[in-house]
């Protein structure tokens, strides 16, 4: 099916001019020419839309795996094309603005490189229709915010935020593995589609288990409490990195996943109420913090933290209210969002500084910037004529609404309406305070250029335009919102409501917040308590990891290759013995085949040789006796019939001898090192591992079940892999997989070896 | 310690011997022979190489490092199993082109490309291991 192809080429073109935008990144104006490639997938997305509305969702799937029933499925619906262009379109504006803002940084192309990488990695989960897939996709989100959040590398504080973003996210990618395969199991496919479909799988025997474990990725990937912690110390990152991945994609995949399984699994209470509970936790929590910092890029973080919150409970509601509100906000806010991260950036840019309580007065110096982060402000303290008051109206309109059991309804009102507030004066400390007031930072000369500004003033815009005219969100919220609830009904977003209860609240929010701005110094000094850090959490749990390794690690891994060889062969003595012990009689040898003279005389040597290796008193003397048992077991191989076996074993033997004599400089003198008790224990353990192996090719000679498998290959192999040679057919082509994977082991293990050698050594050219 | 005759013997062999491994490499789907032994092959043409001239010598000889042999190996090993995906079947199933050669047809295949990778990270791998082992023994001892 070529569409098809054609579809997942374009779903994976991020990837593919991911090494275009590594080079023409590093080159000046490069990042504008490449910003042309999300730009293009934009409108390719909007386009996909239309053809959704007027048609209805589509799955495109293309083998990947057949035998383990994987396959690269697709699917375009509401939901999953709205983020699509979500991350196509702000992704254009971030990659014209990290050309600017990353300019001179030497690793610039580097940094496009994994950008693109990342970006077809976010679509490619929110396309996915097959639960394993999105599993691969969610694990390439991490891996890639890894990398950007570690960009500098040469920091240590970024290298550690980094690691810790990878560790708490990792965690929540393998629990959304083992949800993946506990839905496979329970539903019976991978496909996301069929599951939606089939209905909800609640009183399933493994639902609670699923629910947990998709509700730990959720919230991981999400910055829920208690795992937020790693949201703010992220900040470490690039700023393009925060406003991309840190507000506007990434960290919005956790409620993607909730919203994406609320048909599959959503209804129960387990599911609704856990959700509800750790949301409404999540954003009181986060709004409060993003009041106690003055790091212009925490405030954000934490306000981030709460906005998801505000996500995760409207789509843990569940209802159809809830969940159109929860798509408003989603939009409002990655463009409020991003667009203050990138003002947040473009101001240190110019002055050097992100700190809320040194700067001021800027709307002199950088009028297009202030106008930018002044709509973003706007937008996010929800000042009527903007997004975020439309999305801040149905907010509280899903909460008035949702059926909680007695006073909990009202408690739950006021704390949407307070952290509203406390949002809502975020917004205007991020977005206003720089640039009011008198002067205090007075070195920015002039404004940022055009590619710093432009990104601000495009999200803060769409802001004021969707404000205006709410109406032309309706249509995609309600698509998305379909995909959802599973009911197309009509989505109504307008302006004005007329005066009934939410508007109220509005008013009352636009005023506490007013006030808390106001109050922003006297907030600034107090401090959050140590005790209630969820970092702690983590912290404790690395340090317990740590302190158990450390009593287990020296007792499995001695470091002495002796040791390990004696474990290894010992275990499969033993093992292999009770399995034939399990087995009862073996059946004994039928045929004894002659043996001829120069075969018998070709034994001996092979024997004598061992025992000479093993009682040499010189290393020269063990290695040659070595070679002679593999020159020995060579030969064996060519008078048997196995000429590939015997080719491979010669030039074997040949570089082990040189690699041996090499090795010897590094090795200690070849002395009496163990003791006469030592020694008896080792040589019964040799001559048992000899004895078995000796019964065994006995025995399996012996059995008497004919193997098809020699005349499959033989007629298989010319017919199929066009070749005569059959070792070689199955090492290529029939197994050519598992020979893959064999030449990565040898390569890993060359690697190692020269890093092990090097280690401490100077490097040499 | 440089030999004279060592050194003579193996401006002979080496050709000869990298000439046998390009044979043993192409004749390896139809006689014994294929891409790991032959690259064994090489990479034991090129010690011979470094006992008889130094290890530098015989760097200079392999012209490119070993360790970019490591990374082209698998390269062109992952790369020839990527025809299969664009022909919509499972990634690595080979695939074959019969090419006329005079009046008879040879089936080329992308398993020829796998078995050139196979070479390819062989010889990469003994060789950074040997001369690496060479280097540090040789300039302590």
């Amino acid at each position: 099916m070529p569409s098809a192809v054609i579809h997942i080429a374009v779903i994976l073109a991020p990837f593919l001019a991911a090494p275009v935008a590594g080079w023409l990144g590093s080159r000046r104006r490069g990042s504008r020419i490449v910003a042309a490639v999300p730009a293009a997938l934009a409108g390719y997305y909007a386009y996909t839309f239309s053809v959704i509305s007027r048609s209805g969702p589509f799955s495109v799937t293309a083998a990947w795996a057949p035998a383990l029933n994987l396959s690269l499925a697709f699917r375009f619906d509401g939901l999953s094309v709205l983020f699509a262009v979500l991350i196509t379109a702000v992704g254009t504006l971030i990659v014209i603005y990290a050309g600017q803002y990353l300019q001179r940084h030497p690793d610039v192309g580097r940094f496009h490189a994994v950008l693109f990488a990342f970006m077809g990695s976010m679509l490619g989960l929110v396309l996915s229709d097959n639960v394993l897939v999105l599993f691969v996709f969610w694990e390439l989100t991490g891996f890639t915010s890894y990398l950007l959040i570690g960009f500098e590398h040469d920091r240590p504080d970024a290298r550690r935020a980094a690691t810790q973003a990878l560790i708490v996210t990792g965690c929540g990618g393998l629990a959304l593995l083992a949800a993946g395969i506990l839905l496979v199991d329970a539903a019976g496919t991978p496909r996301l589609s069929e599951l939606m479909n089939a209905g909800g799988l609640a009183g399933h025997p493994l639902y609670v288990g699923i629910v947990i474990l998709v509700l730990i990725a959720a919230f991981t990937k999400s910055a829920q409490f208690p795992f937020h912690f790693w949201l703010p110390n992220a900040m470490q990152a690039p700023t393009p990195v925060s406003a991309y991945l840190h507000s506007a994609t990434m960290v919005k995949a956790g409620v993607y996943l909730v919203a994406r399984m609320t048909p599959i699994l959503g209804g129960a209470s387990i599911w609704t109420g856990t959700i509800t509970v750790v949301a409404t936790v999540t954003m009181v929590m986060g709004a409060c913090r993003a009041l106690l910092e003055t790091d212009l890029k925490r405030v954000l973080a934490y306000s981030t933290i709460s906005a998801l919150g505000i996500l995760m409970l409207l789509f843990g509601i569940g209802s159809a209210p809830a969940v159109a509100a929860g798509l408003a906000y989603l939009i409002a806010h990655a463009c409020y969002k991003g667009a203050l991260f990138l003002v947040a950036g473009a101001v240190e840019h110019e002055t050097g500084t992100r700190d809320a309580a040194l700067l001021g007065g800027l709307r002199r110096t950088m009028p297009r910037t202030a106008i930018g982060a002044a709509l973003a402000a706007g937008s996010m303290a929800g000042i009527p004529l903007f997004a975020g008051f439309i999305a801040k109206e149905q907010f509280y309109e899903s909460v008035r609404l949702a059926s909680l059991p007695g006073v909990w309804s009202g408690v739950l009102v006021a704390l949407a309406v307070g952290t509203s507030m406390c949002l809502g004066a975020a917004g205007f400390i991020a977005g206003i305070a720089p640039f009011r007031g008198g002067s205090m930072i007075t070195s920015a000369p002039h404004d940022a250029p055009a590619s710093l500004w432009l990104g601000p003033m495009v999200l803060g815009g769409i802001g004021v335009v969707l404000g205006v005219l709410p109406a032309l969100a309706a249509r995609p919220v309600g698509l998305a919102a379909a995909s959802v609830t599973g009911v197309v009904s009509p989505v109504t977003l307008v302006l004005w409501h007329g005066f009934n209860t939410t508007l109220v609240l509005s008013v009352l929010t636009l005023a506490g917040a007013g006030g808390l701005f106001a109050l922003r110094t006297r907030l600034w000094r107090l401090r959050w308590p140590q005790a209630w850090h969820a970092e702690r959490l983590y912290s404790f749990t690395l340090a317990a990891l740590d302190a158990v390794g450390r009593r287990v690690a020296p007792a499995l891994q001695s470091a002495s290759l002796r040791s390990y060889v004696l474990t290894v062969v010992a275990t499969a003595i033993t093992l292999v013995t009770l399995a034939l012990a399990a087995d009862g009689a073996l059946p004994s040898p039928r045929r004894w085949t002659p043996v001829a003279v120069h075969e018998g005389l070709l034994a001996a040597l092979i024997g004598a040789g061992a025992l000479t290796a093993a009682f040499a008193r010189s290393q020269m003397a063990a290695v040659l006796s070595l070679g002679t048992v593999g020159y020995g077991v060579a030969v064996l191989y060519a008078l048997l019939g196995a000429p590939d076996l015997a080719m491979t074993q010669f030039a074997v033997e040949t570089l082990t001898v040189v690699i041996f004599v090499l090795a010897f400089y590094q090795l200690r003198g070849f002395g009496d090192l163990s003791s006469p008790l030592i020694k008896t224990r080792d040589a019964i353990v040799a001559a048992a591992a000899g004895a078995l192996v000796t019964t065994l090719v006995l025995f399996v000679g012996a059995s008497g079940t004919t193997s098809r498998l020699a005349a499959y290959f033989a007629d298989a192999a010319p017919r199929l892999g066009h070749g005569l040679n059959i070792v070689n057919v199955i090492l290529v082509d029939f197994r050519g997989f598992d020979t893959l994977g064999e030449i990565t082991v040898l390569v890993t293990v060359a690697i190692g070896v020269r890093a092990l050698l090097l280690i401490g050594r100077e490097r040499r050219p | 310690m440089t030999s004279t005759i060592l050194q003579t013997a193996t401006r002979l062999l080496m050709p000869l011997l990298l000439l046998f491994a390009v044979f043993l490499l192409l004749r390896g789907h139809n006689q014994p022979g294929g891409g790991f032994v032959a690259g064994l092959v090489v990479a034991s043409s090129f010690v011979l190489y470094a006992i008889a001239f130094g290890v530098d010598a015989s760097r200079r000889a392999l012209l490119v490092s070993p360790a970019t042999l490591l990374g082209v190996g698998l390269l062109v090993a992952v790369t020839s199993g990527i025809p299969a995906i664009i022909a919509g079947q499972p990634f690595m199933t080979a695939q074959w082109v019969e090419v006329p050669v005079g009046p008879a047809a040879v089936a080329v295949g992308t398993p020829l490309g796998f078995d050139v990778g196979v070479f390819l990270a062989v010889v990469g791998v003994v060789l950074t291991i040997v001369f690496t082992l060479a280097e540090v023994s040789l300039s302590e001892g």
